[in-house]
């Protein structure tokens, strides 16, 4: 198509996009700053990440968050593909609308209200704190942003692809596996990415649930922000976008890789 | 033929082996969210209905069901209302509902400003640059919530790059003191939050058919005037769900008022916290959550209505 | 109306006529609900192996949904669906003998055109060397041995319909379903397909059922034709026979264009039907048809092309002979459409082949014209 930018257009992305990375791009940029002022720029140094390498607590609390964002993710993933297999092929069950209130409602519940219940729940039931109540907590959410990521593509699956290995003498299941999944495999991934984001991320429900000994980066980065903006924080945030930037650089390149390979084929 | 119910995944005339694994399907992430999501609100309003104590948990009565149902109907009389009649009564909690929900309400409208000229600005950009567009308006959410909230405080404190710059350029003689005030929550809500109100306003802008425009257009109406008749009504489903996206989280948000925000912000998502860490008073918190919920029960509510509808029609 | 070339064997195939043969796909007293919607209702059917049996009717009209009974993605309500003499009830889809050809064509997006092929083979265990030559053969079949290791994505719409046929048929299936398999293609493209279809069942020797609601595309294909409304079938005739003798104005109305006159019988023996036709303001004069009786309600039914056009009256008989004005013309190229109003105020059509290229004095607007016909060129039909 024909289309171009018009000045207006042009004008209101550039502005929008600024106002999403200047910020980003400052962080990142007094990261690298002599001073410890992060105000006040003395030069070049990487010394704040020698600090943050130093910085024991900090590794550990990064190696816990690590864990609980593959585990929650990984686990969300199967249980929300599973609720978006139930939402968008078993019609109308009973208690449905019980169901796809449950899946809505976490993606816009506040975070405080979601920590408390889910620690007061994890009191009453008598369960120890810790790493694995957190990984609970954000299964639990995570799951419901999975299922919406991979019921709209289900929603426009083809059917008949299924039908057609069924007819094929292929049986339920191992259709499943075979056509279905590999077919929804961006979204399931997709899903899976959000869930790990969206565990890496979290500070609220993380400090409701968590027990002695479980503490996470952004618990960590939360408290020494309340004392402080240092330049050893923004060496952790660069580490992390830098982190987050290659990963999704990756999948991009695989993906047109994948497609640039496909053309090859076809020429 | 395609006028009767769904029959499933799978073919009907299953054996029972499938049916029960077709069942296993729904039972496990319903079994699931009904124990960690549904359950607990039970649990904090049972706790918003109990006395503060000084024990673990701190508060009174706690049931044991192992001491047989006497045990819980005993516990069921001790139910007390102090704790919404304290809610009520001590007008801190009343100004900070209110007030949440009018930084929540102002933020959305300063959203839909900010968010709807870029989102039509990538629906209408040329069609091969689109998928990178979208792509670069969910990777700052990628990167950390908490973080995106912490470079701002570098920006806006008093001897921060803001101020810096304005006076360098001579806009202002005095440093502007921003941080810690409204505007810089403001600021951090509508900064955290755009991809959430751009992303349904370009999924709804860009479905809108071009032609529609040009009909718009040969029947004589002027670009601004088809914009308010045609785009803007066309794109409602996505200026609706924007705006529940964003209203909602932003009514309980804790991050961004606790970090940016000062001692005149009053949201409930603090006063939650604080009553929770800071006074450990587990009934007044379960109390300030559960009125929190019946304010946010309807909007929640209407937006699961939407979303359970659109992903129908998208279905077809 | 194009024409099947039709083969010695073809024309010698007929075993419905012969009470002797066995059915091979038998629906009966099938009836298939959705919710409070009848979408097959008390229905019986014999298909005949080796026969090209086409499903005929408006969307929703039920012939779907029969197709997918055969194919298990439907089971139904009652009655019974039999498969070389094999009740199939409880039979999943992927432990039946037939195989579906999709309208959607539903290639696996993922797989090459030869993983497409090889799929059903798989999943049956054969082995490797075997799979490796039937996809080669289903391959050369179709023509697309280039193609082999393309997506189906980067194939054309004609290329895909190809593959998919192939899939179907790599198992050899006891039964081809093919559900509107030409609905995608252009209209060349579509006939030329039609045709090797036709060929490809005759020299395979399977049994086709094709769902469609092109009636040309039935026509041209199938041995049969079964035309249904509303989950029933209103008739099962072979194409010439759909097309001359239809049992009802629905299926007349259905197939092709044609003339409908409402009248009252007058008379009725064996040797003719005389109905008067008070709507065209004439008397009527028809070959005989069973069940029709003096004094009730008809239909007098004639297809255009079969309906002369003059502008001077006919010599002979009086019967069978309206006169009226041309009202409209609609130009085909190959043949010209007259709309004639006659004094009544009805219309009749009269279709003219335009076999020469000039005509000396062409009928035009306004002409008066008498139109008339053969008393066996048109059809009672009582419903």
């Amino acid at each position: 198509m024909g289309r171009r930018f018009s000045w207006f257009n042009a004008v209101s992305i550039t502005a929008g996009f600024a106002f999403l990375y200047l910020p980003i791009l400052l962080l990142v940029i007094y990261s690298f700053n002599e001073s410890r002022l992060v105000t006040v720029w003395a030069g070049f140094s990487t010394k704040w990440y020698v600090e943050m390498l130093r910085n024991q607590a900090l590794l550990d609390a990064a190696w816990v968050t690590i864990r609980v964002a593959l585990i929650s993710a990984t686990v969300a993933t199967v249980l929300g593909t599973m609720a978006a297999i139930a939402l968008v092929r078993f019609g109308r069950f009973r208690g449905r609308s019980l169901f796809s209130g449950m899946i809505y409602a976490p993606l816009v519940m506040p975070d405080v209200i979601t920590g408390l219940s889910l620690l007061l729940l994890f009191v009453a039931i008598g369960f120890d704190r810790g790493f694995w109540t957190i990984v609970l907590a954000h299964i639990t959410f995570s799951m419901c942003f999975v299922a919406v990521v991979v019921q709209s593509r289900l929603v426009t699956f083809d059917r008949s692809l299924e039908e057609a290995a069924l007819d094929l003498g292929c049986p339920p299941l191992k259709t499943f596996f075979v056509i279905t999944l590999p077919i929804i495999a961006p979204a399931v991934i997709a899903g899976w990415m959000l869930g790990f984001t969206l565990s890496l991320d979290d500070l609220v429900i993380a400090s409701f649930t968590t027990g002695p000994g479980a503490t996470t980066l952004p618990m960590k980065i939360y408290s020494q922000v309340r004392l402080g903006v240092t330049p050893e924080i923004n060496a952790v945030c660069t580490v992390l976008i830098g982190l987050v930037t290659l990963g999704v650089i990756t999948a991009s390149l695989i993906e047109k890789r994948r497609a640039l390979r496909g053309q090859a084929r076809a020429h | 033929m395609s006028g009767g119910p769904d029959n499933g995944a799978a073919a009907p005339g299953g054996r029972a082996g499938r049916r029960g694994a077709r069942w296993l399907v729904l039972a496990i992430p319903y079994l699931w969210l009904l124990v960690f999501f549904l359950v607990p609100f039970f649990i904090v309003l049972k706790i918003s209905l109990s006395m503060t104590a000084l024990a673990m948990p701190p508060y009174v009565p706690v049931f044991d069901l192992a001491k047989g149902i006497d045990n819980v109907v005993a516990g069921i009389r001790q139910f007390t209302t102090d704790n919404y009649v304290w809610l009520i009564e001590d007008a801190l909690y009343v100004r900070a509902y209110l007030s949440s929900l009018w930084i929540a309400a102002v933020s959305t409208f300063l959203l839909l400003v900010v968010g709807y000229p870029i989102a039509y600005g990538m629906a209408r950009a040329p069609r091969r640059w689109q998928a990178m567009l979208v792509m670069m308006v969910i990777l700052p959410f990628w990167t950390s919530f908490l973080i995106r909230v912490y470079a701002w405080i570098g920006i806006l404190k008093k001897e921060g790059l803001l101020n810096q710059m304005l006076l360098a350029l001579g806009v202002i003689d005095d440093p502007l003191t921003i941080l810690n005030t409204n505007t810089a929550v403001y600021i951090g809500i509508v900064y955290s939050y755009l991809p959430f109100m751009v992303l349904p306003l370009y999924a709804a802008l860009e479905r809108m058919d071009d032609t529609l425009l040009e009909a718009a257009a040969d029947l004589g109406c002027p670009p601004v005037q088809a914009f308010w008749k045609i785009t803007f009504p066309l794109s409602m489903p996505g200026v609706i769900a924007g705006c529940f996206l964003v209203f909602i989280p932003v009514t309980g948000e804790f991050v961004i008022p606790d970090l940016l925000g000062g001692s005149e912000t009053l949201m409930i998502g603090k006063t939650l916290w604080a009553e929770f860490f800071a006074n450990r008073d587990w009934p007044v918190s379960s109390a300030v959550a559960v009125v929190l919920l019946v304010i946010l029960v309807v909007p929640i509510v209407l937006f699961q209505n939407q979303e359970a509808k659109r992903a129908e029609r998208e279905g077809r | 109306m194009a024409t099947k070339a039709l083969g010695p064997m073809r024309r010698k195939f007929a075993p419905w006529d012969d009470p002797a043969a066995r059915p091979f796909i038998e629906f009966r007293n099938v009836t298939k609900r959705f919710g409070d919607f009848t979408a097959i209702d008390n229905l019986s059917l014999i298909i005949y192996e080796r026969e090209f049996f086409a499903l005929l009717g408006p969307s929703g009209c039920g012939k779907t949904t029969l197709m997918r009974m055969v194919a298990g993605f439907e089971e139904p309500s009652a009655g019974q669906v039999l498969l070389d003499g094999q009740d199939l009830a409880g039979i999943p889809p992927y432990r039946r003998p037939s195989n579906m050809m999709f309208q959607s064509y539903a290639l696996f997006p993922h797989m090459s055109v030869e993983a497409n092929i090889a799929f059903g083979l798989r999943q049956a265990r054969m082995p490797k060397g075997e799979i490796d030559a039937r996809v080669e053969e289903m391959l050369n079949l179709v023509k697309l041995k280039p193609f082999a290791r393309r997506r189906p994505d980067q194939l054309s719409g004609g290329q895909r319909q190809r593959v998919a046929l192939a899939r179907s048929l790599a198992k050899k299936p006891k039964v081809l379903l093919l559900d509107e398999p030409l609905g995608a293609l252009d209209k060349k493209l579509r006939e030329e397909t039609q045709f090797e279809l036709t060929d490809l069942q005759q020299t395979l020797g399977l049994t086709f059922i094709i769902v469609t609601h092109d009636q040309e595309e039935a026509m041209t294909m199938a041995d049969r034709i079964a035309v249904m409304d509303h989950g029933r079938i209103e008739q099962i005739a072979t194409p010439a026979e759909i097309y001359e003798q239809p049992a009802s104005r629905y299926v007349a109305d259905f197939i092709g264009d044609i003339n409908i006159l409402e009248g009252r019988v007058a008379a009725a023996d064996s040797a003719s039907i005389r109905m008067e036709c008070g709507g065209a303001g004439t008397t009527v004069l028809a070959a005989p048809a069973n069940s029709v009786a003096a004094g009730q309600t008809a239909w007098f039914a004639i297809r255009p092309e079969k309906v002369s056009i003059a502008l001077a009256p006919p010599t002979e008989a009086a019967v069978n002979c309206v006169g009226g004005e041309v009202w409209d013309i609609g130009y085909l190229g190959d043949v010209s459409i007259y709309h004639v109003r006659l004094a009544t105020g009805a219309t009749i059509k009269s279709t003219v082949s335009n076999h020469t290229r000039m005509i000396e004095r062409p009928i035009t607007w306004d002409d008066k014209v008498w139109l008339s016909w053969t008393p066996d060129a048109g059809v009672v039909l009582t419903r």
